[in-house]
């Protein structure tokens, strides 16, 4: 339904985006993570026929995103970062004038429907400008809808809304996710992990990683990371570790403390305090590091910062 | 053909939420009465003294004169407002070509300036159940059209440098001028010029209506003239809306 190919997009000077490559399946949910100007918005802006790449290619539900920008538009559904709106109008005449403009038959009935669908049927002839921006978030979101598109792209769709309109909200897409392909940014790890199939970690321009939530969360959950530290200076502190079985990832931090993994649900720590204290070193510290996704995300992001 | 149509109606409704249309409103219809009743009086009293029929369309040539001023606030905000507001957005990424979305604009422009056309007919109907035999109907009727097509090219240039702006102010000045320009300026140097000189006069806005299609003449070249600058307008508006997407 997506498939993007060796996408870069350069601002003037600035690349914003460069040589992005994935791809998203019919019924697949994709999430897209990353940090404030790590280019989602490029990324979407490009996918939904706003503005051209500088190079590479992509493809929406078939079409081209340069070549056939209008079939692309017909067939995408788009809810932009900052929720742009015609204030002045009120809710339901503006989302007949926007299925209008797709050709929606028999629109009222439709926009009935979607305004049902966001919760919004009682703010229907309400002004837009006098709605809350928890409310407008679910106007913009019944555009992108309303034309039932076979791609929807949403970018930050439950930024703004209080506790459980956001939870509404993730029903919601989980609900169109499960035929319809789904975009969608966020910086919020745990909506990631929540409501989408796969998710790409972007990070200046670049997919950092790539993976399904499972593998994430294994990678998140399914090891415990544990920081071992003995008095002095000990070179082989590392190699002692290793000796322990199931022991894995072993690494020496710049301080002489040691780190290491091994998989959840039997507890290492015992055999590794003994194994330290019997090769003779006074052990100082044997905690375990609480990999928490953020942490995982600015590692992930972090990296790629050190290599340049 | 439907996308415009659309865009124009939203367009149209919208100007009738904003006091600026109103006040563009009242600034036209209040200056084209009062001229009126001055007229009437005016001829009245030279009848009395066995002077000439009054004419009845000198008033089209003050409203051409008032959208010079006028036009550019009716149109600064068509699409700086939507670069502005983020709304381009929405209209670039719907299923519409960047000139169906300028023609729409420029469209419900027009329909707002003709509605105000349509109340101004009320002066010849008035004129002609006060004289005998009755005004000459196909005078008016030019005049008409030639309001049309001056007013389709004001706000075509209108809504084409209003896609080049963000800010309205920038846009409503910058048309303005222009306007200002092409009304009373360009053809000053023609004198001088001689010859040469008649391509500036051709490029004069002032030039094309009040002496031709005004008491019922129409040419071809006042035709060329507005429906050029018609399409010239609607053309910057869409090519700065394609640089747009570019950036």
């Amino acid at each position: 339904m997506i498939k993007v190919s060796g996408l870069t997009k350069d601002y003037g000077a600035r690349r914003a985006i460069h040589n992005l490559n994935f791809d998203a399946q019919q019924g697949e949910i994709v999430g897209f993570l990353g940090p404030n100007g790590a280019g989602k918005t490029t990324t979407m802006r490009i996918l939904t026929g706003y503005m051209p790449p500088t190079d590479g290619e992509a493809i929406v539900a078939g079409y081209d995103v340069v070549e056939e920008s209008l079939e692309v538009r017909r067939r995408v559904g788009y809810l932009p970062e900052t929720v742009p709106l015609y204030t002045e109008m009120v809710v339901f005449d503006y989302l007949k004038f926007m299925g209008e403009l797709r050709h929606i038959p028999n629109v009222d009935d439709r926009v009935d429907e979607v305004l049902d669908m966001v919760g919004l049927i009682d703010r229907a002839n309400g002004y837009i400008g006098n709605l809350s921006k928890g409310m407008r978030q679910r106007v913009g979101l019944a555009q992108a809808l309303l034309h039932r598109p076979e791609v929807l792209i949403l970018d930050e769709p439950t930024i703004g809304l209080d506790p459980g309109q956001v939870v509404e909200v993730r029903e919601l897409i989980r609900e169109i996710g499960k035929e319809r392909t789904v975009l969608l940014s966020t910086h919020v790890l745990h909506e990631a992990q929540n409501i989408c199939d796969r998710v790409l970690i972007i990070n200046k321009g670049k997919i950092v990683a790539e993976d399904t939530t499972e593998n994430l969360q294994a990678r998140l959950i399914g090891a415990e990371r544990v920081i071992v530290r003995v008095r002095g200076e000990v070179d082989e502190l590392a190699d002692t570790i290793k000796q322990v079985k199931g022991v894995r990832s072993v690494e020496t931090k710049e301080d002489g403390a040691v780190e290491f993994e091994f998989a959840s649900g039997k507890d290492l720590r015992p055999e590794v305090a003994k194994q330290v204290i019997n090769s003779g070193y006074d052990l100082l510290e044997l905690r375990p590091l609480g990999m928490s996704l953020e942490e995982i995300f600015l590692e992930l992001t972090g990296s790629d910062a050190k290599k340049k | 053909m439907r996308n415009i149509w659309t865009i124009a109606k939203r367009e149209y409704d919208n100007y009738f939420n904003s006091p600026l249309a109103y006040v563009v409103a009242f600034a036209i219809l209040l200056p084209l009465g009062i001229y009126f009743a001055l007229i009437l009086y005016v001829s009245a009293e030279q009848a009395l003294f066995g002077g000439g029929v009054p004419e009845s369309t000198p008033i089209n040539w003050l409203f051409v004169f008032l959208m010079i001023f006028l036009s550019p606030a009716l149109t600064m905000r068509a699409l700086s407002d939507e670069a502005r507001m983020g709304t381009l957005e929405l209209m670039l990424t719907a299923p519409v070509r960047d000139f169906e979305l300028v023609a729409g604009k420029w469209l419900g422009a027009m329909l707002f300036v003709l509605s105000l056309a349509v109340v101004t007919l009320v002066f010849p109907i008035i004129l002609d159940n006060l004289i005998t035999p009755g005004i000459d109907w196909k005078v008016v009727l030019s005049s008409y059209i030639g309001l049309v097509l001056v007013v389709s090219a004001l706000l075509a240039v209108g809504v084409g440098i209003s896609a080049i702006f963000t800010n309205q102010f920038a846009a409503f000045f910058s048309t303005l001028g222009l306007f200002f320009f092409l009304w009373f300026m360009i053809s000053l140097p023609a004198s001088y010029l001689q010859e040469s000189g008649e391509v500036l006069n051709y490029l004069s806005l002032s030039n094309h209506f009040s002496s031709s299609m005004n008491i019922g003449t129409i040419n071809l070249g006042d035709l060329t003239y507005y429906l050029s600058l018609t399409v010239l307008g609607l053309f910057v508006g869409t090519t700065a809306i394609e640089i747009r997407r570019w950036r």
